[in-house]
């Protein structure tokens, strides 16, 4: 062909094709040819529209971005030791991982919790363990994000109560929480209630939060698990924004002001192994989000259209196989996360794709964040990569991708209908598919699984849960029942049915259970009661 | 051919206990489709009840279960117990997951026939599950 660019033939390379391991395509070299026609309009400034290169002037050189380790395992008081430990090793944020039993509004006595008691993260069944959890940490003083969807207006409930305890007001509470379904029904699958009875529980935590928290993330809208479950960066990232732009959406028909309550919305990206790939994406996604939140969505203040994120490195990139090699990985998905501008960020520990991370593994993940800190330089300038051919070209790349999904998303009838119809859900199983293939046939390589295999590996020392933890979690939930006054928790159970049967906000009548003890899987079968419960038909 | 009169093998994938990762166990229904066998998925969240209950009803000659919650020690032996219970001991049961070295002998002890842990690779387990199935028909024919 005449516009063959000039150079060597491709005979002298290693692959016929180089692609992202999302299966985008690389070409040989990028140059002049690929830069953007108006910098300054298609990549701007860092701390200024399109925030492309960042969401604040000086980035990591006014603030690092907060070290945030994701802890909890076995009872409230394991957990509650963990948080302190962790923040007497210099991190400046917590990061609570609940129980599956928690997740799902289970009480840890109830008969589907069995054996599923504190495994994944810690129970909390009710505000007495809620306030145990925080023993002797002052709310005050730090910023707290908790992982948890279906259930999420009810351990804010109790978080709020704590601090109400503390002397600390609820606009004194700073942190995240969780609260994005859309993303359960899409990947990862914990959820108590049909789409609609959530959404309007989303809805309500936006609005409440709005009024109540102004220093409080009411949704931390998440690609995390979207990409863990397999997707490709590309679908991540769509399917990601669709979510956010749905609440927003909804939002905005609950009559609320979009600049009251998007500068409260942020983000949670994947940070996986394929460096440029990934730091294209949170560039690409800064500047849809500040696109559509001023163009679409009526956005005025700067505020509601900076994109921010917390980041965590790919669980499913590591390996059980000689899983110290897994603190390589995890060092390029954490500087990928840095280089792309992350306001906070969770490094996962070598020995998770065996167990939940003993201590010393989450020291060595929490010291590889302080070396690409203290040590590395990355955080000396903003968007060091700017201007960079080709992840400026990757970022475009990435951000027409986006958009097609979000084409095909419309056409469906916007993203509830979308996974209503298995569409994401469809897109991603495809995606984890091929690469699963891709791995078999060794087209894709992975170190130590299937290359560089090493026979008779030393076992590494895991964490353990002891079962003994649920009978006492078992326990302290009895005592809890034994302890309040019965009658108070029916007359607020009572009144939170009420409230699910009208269209009044359920914050504070969930607040009101939770005073009163109510646990909450008595508050979840509530609610459940008026809203019904959830099955998907899975795709495969 | 031997092929053209034997039965399709029928495996029933399943996701015992409250844990969200339905990667693995969608990513094996699907290669074991793939190469030809008849595969039930039974979705996520089902308590070993159900499960025993789905691999009985199916005729399954395999049964998958994928875990990473960390509750396989409770789960596993309730599912094998049940299909015990009701005089089925020549269903092929597999295990997949996050599950740790030291317990893989204790679930071959209960009867399971294989362990599956992160990084295995889809060939390995459909091999294995047709060279079992395939057993189990030999010995019912």
């Amino acid at each position: 062909m005449a516009t063959e660019p000039k150079r060597k033939p491709a005979l002298e390379e290693r692959e016929s094709e180089f692609s992202t391991m999302s299966g985008h395509p690389i070409a040989p070299l990028y140059g002049p040819e690929v830069a953007p026609a108006d910098p300054d309009a298609e990549i701007g400034r860092p701390g200024e529209y399109p925030f492309t290169r960042g969401p604040y002037e000086s980035m990591h050189r006014g603030r690092l971005w907060t070290m945030r380790q994701f802890a909890g395992f076995g009872t409230v008081e394991e957990t509650n030791e963990r948080f302190h430990y962790l923040l007497d090793h210099g991190q400046t944020g917590l990061s609570t991982a609940f129980d599956m039993p928690t997740l799902m509004g289970y009480d840890s006595d109830h008969v589907r919790s069995l054996g599923e008691v504190g495994r994944e993260g810690v129970a909390v069944d009710s505000l007495d363990d809620m306030e145990q959890l925080f023993e002797g940490i002052p709310l005050a003083g730090v910023s707290t994000s908790m992982t948890i969807n279906a259930p999420a207006a009810i351990l804010l409930a109790f978080y709020v109560l704590v601090g109400e305890e503390q002397g600390v007001a609820p606009e004194k509470l700073g942190g995240t929480i969780q609260t994005d379904i859309l993303k359960e029904y899409i990947a990862q699958k914990e959820w108590c209630f049909p789409i609609e009875p959530a959404m309007r529980l989303v809805t309500d935590m936006i609005e409440w939060c709005s009024q109540n928290m102004p220093r409080w993330h009411p949704v931390s809208i998440s690609g995390y698990h979207i990409r863990e479950a397999g997707s490709t960066a590309q679908q991540e990232l769509a399917f990601t924004l669709k979510d956010g732009f749905t609440y927003v959406e909804r939002a905005l028909e609950r009559g609320l002001d979009v600049d009251d309550f998007a500068p409260r919305l942020s983000f949670f990206f994947n940070a996986h192994i394929d460096f440029f790939e990934e730091i294209a994406k949170y560039r690409a996604a800064r500047r849809i989000w500040a696109r559509e939140m001023r163009d679409t969505y009526g956005a005025k203040r700067e505020e509601s259209m900076r994109l921010r994120f917390h980041a965590q490195t790919a669980g499913v990139s590591l390996t059980a196989q000689q899983p110290l090699n897994n603190v390589v990985r995890t060092s390029l998905e954490a500087l990928a996360a840095v280089l792309g501008g992350t306001q906070s960020l969770h490094t996962n520990s070598f020995d998770e794709a065996l167990a939940l991370p003993t201590e010393e593994a989450v020291r060595v993940a929490l010291r590889t964040q302080q070396i690409i800190a203290f040590e590395s330089g990355a955080p000396n300038t903003p968007d060091p990569l700017g201007g960079s051919w080709f992840v400026e070209k990757l970022t475009d790349e990435m951000e027409a991708a986006a958009y097609d999904y979000f084409a095909r998303i419309d056409e469906l009838g916007g993203m509830v209908e979308a996974i209503r119809r298995n569409f994401p859900q469809r897109e991603i199983a495809d995606a984890a598919f091929t690469y699963q293939r891709e791995l078999d046939q060794r087209k894709r390589i992975v170190v130590g699984v299937n290359d560089f295999v090493q026979e008779d590996e030393d076992e590494t020392p895991i964490l353990r849960i002891d079962p003994a933890l649920e009978r006492k979690q078992v326990e302290r939930l009895q005592g809890t029942r034994a302890r309040r006054d019965g009658a108070a928790v029916e007359t607020a159970l009572a009144e939170l049915k009420r409230a699910a049967a009208s269209d009044a906000n359920l914050m504070p009548p969930i607040v009101e259970a939770a005073r009163a003890r109510a646990t909450e899987g008595e508050m979840i079968a509530a609610m459940q009661e008026v809203f019904g419960t959830y099955t998907e038909s899975p795709v495969f | 051919m031997e092929a053209a009169t034997a039965r399709k093998i029928r495996v029933v994938v399943a996701k015992p206990g409250l844990d969200g990762h339905d990667r693995g166990a969608k990513i094996i229904a699907r290669a074991l489709r793939d190469a030809g066998m008849e595969v039930i998925y039974t979705g996520l969240h089902q308590t070993p009840e159900q499960i025993a209950e789905t691999v009985i009803q199916e005729d399954a000659d395999a049964v998958g279960l994928s875990i990473l919650s960390g509750a396989h020690m409770t789960l596993v032996p309730r599912v094998v117990a049940l299909l015990a219970e009701q005089g089925v001991d020549d269903v092929l049961v597999t295990v997949g997951g996050t599950i740790p070295a030291e317990d893989i002998p204790e679930l071959k002890k209960l009867g399971v026939a294989a362990v599956f842990t992160p990084g295995a690779g889809t060939d390995e387990i459909i091999d294995f599950i047709r060279a079992g199935a395939t057993e189990r028909h030999e010995r019912e024919a």
